[in-house]
């Protein structure tokens, strides 16, 4: 520790900057992972509620309402309740409730449904047209999600996946509070718990960083794909 | 050989069904450029898209070649989709892919996997479309001809026996719609492929078409060979679709107060006897005057006719009509104030 330094002296209280460099990585750990898995699990969870809506390629209404449901209770619980309610769910899942393991599932169960609705969204904004031109080549549904949906759709999906992302950011925070380590725990533990308000300064300016990074990719991605 | 076998189509509006279309038979030969004509509603676009099965029948059969498409299951319909091109009003290209892939797309859905073999063919179409410096742009980056030609290219990527054209052109300005009709012809003329198009527009039935159906509010008021249709309408929507093409005969309809001496005819000249000098020389012949009311000359697809209206007066104008008719002249009688166009003036 050097303690003549000029971060030592704007933030007095934190002494260990290692153990914030490793909340950093542990915040971008949980968001990478349950990012990727709620798009895994959410884009075809989108397609599903977009294929079986009212007047859609395979409208299904008695699965599209059950899938609805589902979604809209998922996503009507807050999520820092959602991760206690889950807790069990999560220790059958990943043998841990806590840590970047143990914060995982809750996360993806609290964004896929989310996610999905904005790939419903960004699907329905696809031309009729241009799925009825599909049909009348003789593309099979399949075909038409595959080569025509999600292709037509893509800047919108991406756009999707920029929200969900910087959503996921406020929920890994929120997990902080109840051990799932990361920015949010320190800025909860320290910050809040131990009245060390510099630990609060650092983790809220490392939380703004984040998100407008990801904004930023976000957009520039959206304007490559749009096409238009 | 396409043949509709007492279809019909009605669709289920809060829990009433709606007819949209009556019941009806109707053969369209190989090759021949069909056209259906009739306003919006008329139900033309659910008639074009039984063919391809896009709208199922409520009942009835509908043949392609003897194959009944309604019995068809999901992939011998697929199959059988790849053989009938369709373009539209819109184009509905592929925003997010380039003239090529969307050229390329209908092969790719067929399965064809060599990629040199689609390069080939897409270098082909987009040269017959005359779009061939533009393969990597984007739909986007294209004008509105332009992107029909594209949709007309895909169309025929999968060297289609059919082809159908949903108001292909009514999104098009005046010159764009000729050469896009211009090349529907050849297309036509070249590959000996069907064409069924549907319009609003009587002027693209009489450039391409060789036969057209009348629709009105779901039923086919008249139908046969374009030249019969256009010179001998019967049906008052078809008069009036016939007499958007032929504004002059109404421009050119006697005012209110004005009267007509004589018997008010129309001449219909078509084929050979529109370039020779008949009218003159029965006229000169029999001795009887004539006055001109309306005229026009101009071709139905490749067949020239013309079609004058005169005012006839003389001894001698049985005699005179007996000598048109013999002379390959289609005569109708008009008595004042009950031409046609007059008539659905009012």
């Amino acid at each position: 520790m050097i303690a003549a330094s000029p971060l030592h002296s704007l933030f007095p209280n934190i002494d260990d900057w290692g153990e914030l460099g490793q909340a950093c990585i542990d915040t971008l750990l949980m968001l990478a992972g349950s990012l990727s898995l709620t798009v895994l699990i959410g884009l075809p969870l989108g397609v599903l509620l977009y294929l079986t809506g009212k007047g859609q390629l395979r409208a299904m209404p008695a699965l599209y309402g059950l899938t609805a449901l589902l979604v809209n209770i998922l996503r009507s619980i807050p999520f820092i309740i959602l991760m206690i309610v889950l807790m069990p769910l999560t220790y059958v899942l990943v043998g841990t409730k806590l840590g970047i393991r143990g914060a995982i599932p809750p996360l993806v169960i609290g964004a896929a449904p989310f996610f999905a609705r904005l790939v419903e969204t960004a699907l329905r904004e696809v031309q009729a047209g241009v799925i009825e031109a599909s049909q009348s080549m003789g593309a099979s549904t399949w075909q038409i999600v595959w080569h025509v949906l999600l292709p037509e759709a893509r800047a919108g999906i991406v756009a999707g996946i920029t929200v969900t992302a910087i959503a996921l950011v406020g929920y890994t925070a929120m997990g902080g509070a109840i051990g799932a380590g990361g920015l949010g725990d320190l800025a909860y533990r320290y910050g809040y718990l131990s009245y060390k308000s510099d630990y609060m300064v650092v983790t809220v300016v490392l939380l703004v960083l984040l998100v407008q990074a990801l904004q930023m990719i976000g957009d520039r991605l959206v304007v490559r794909l749009a096409r238009r | 050989m396409i043949r509709f076998i007492d279809v019909h189509k009605s669709y289920r509006v809060d829990g009433r069904d709606v007819p949209a279309l009556q019941p009806f038979s109707l053969e369209i030969a190989d090759g021949d450029v069909f056209g259906i004509i009739g306003h919006s509603g008329a139900g033309k676009s659910t008639l074009l898209r039984m063919i391809n099965l896009l709208e199922r029948p409520s009942g009835g059969r509908v043949e392609i070649d003897g194959t009944d498409m309604t019995a068809l299951d999901e992939s011998a319909l697929r199959a059988q989709r790849r053989r009938i091109g369709m373009i539209f009003q819109h184009f509905n290209l592929l925003a997010t892919q380039t003239v090529a892939e969307n050229v390329a797309f209908p092969m790719r859905l067929a399965g064809v996997r060599d990629a040199s073999a689609i390069r080939t063919r897409v270098d082909q179409l987009l040269a017959r479309v005359g779009l061939s410096e533009h393969a990597g742009k984007y739909p986007s980056q294209l004008s509105g001809g332009q992107k029909q030609r594209v949709g007309i290219a895909r169309a025929l990527a999968n060297q289609p026996s059919i082809l159908l054209c949903d108001e292909a052109t009514s999104a098009l300005d005046p010159q764009t719609t000729a050469s896009v009709l211009e090349l529907l012809a050849e297309i036509n003329r070249e590959l000996k492929l069907t064409v069924v198009l549907i319009t609003h527009e009587m002027d693209v039935v009489r450039r391409i078409c060789d036969r057209v159906a009348v629709l009105d509010a779901g039923r086919i008021v008249e139908q046969g060979a374009v030249a019969d249709v256009f010179l001998h309408p019967q049906h008052p929507t078809t008069r009036r679709f016939v007499g958007e093409a032929l504004p002059e005969e109404t421009v050119s309809a006697p005012l209110p107060g004005v009267r007509l001496g004589g018997r008010i005819l129309r001449l219909s000249f078509r084929g050979e006897s529109t370039w020779t000098p008949v009218l003159s020389r029965v006229m000169r012949e029999t001795g009887v005057d004539f006055n001109l009311l309306a005229g026009r000359i101009d071709r139905i697809k490749d067949l020239p006719y013309g079609q004058l209206t005169l005012a006839m007066e003389g001894a001698g104008v049985d005699t005179a009509l007996a000598a048109l008719r013999a002379g390959g002249i289609e005569i109708e009688e008009i008595t004042p104030g009950r031409s046609a166009s007059i008539e659905d003036r009012a």
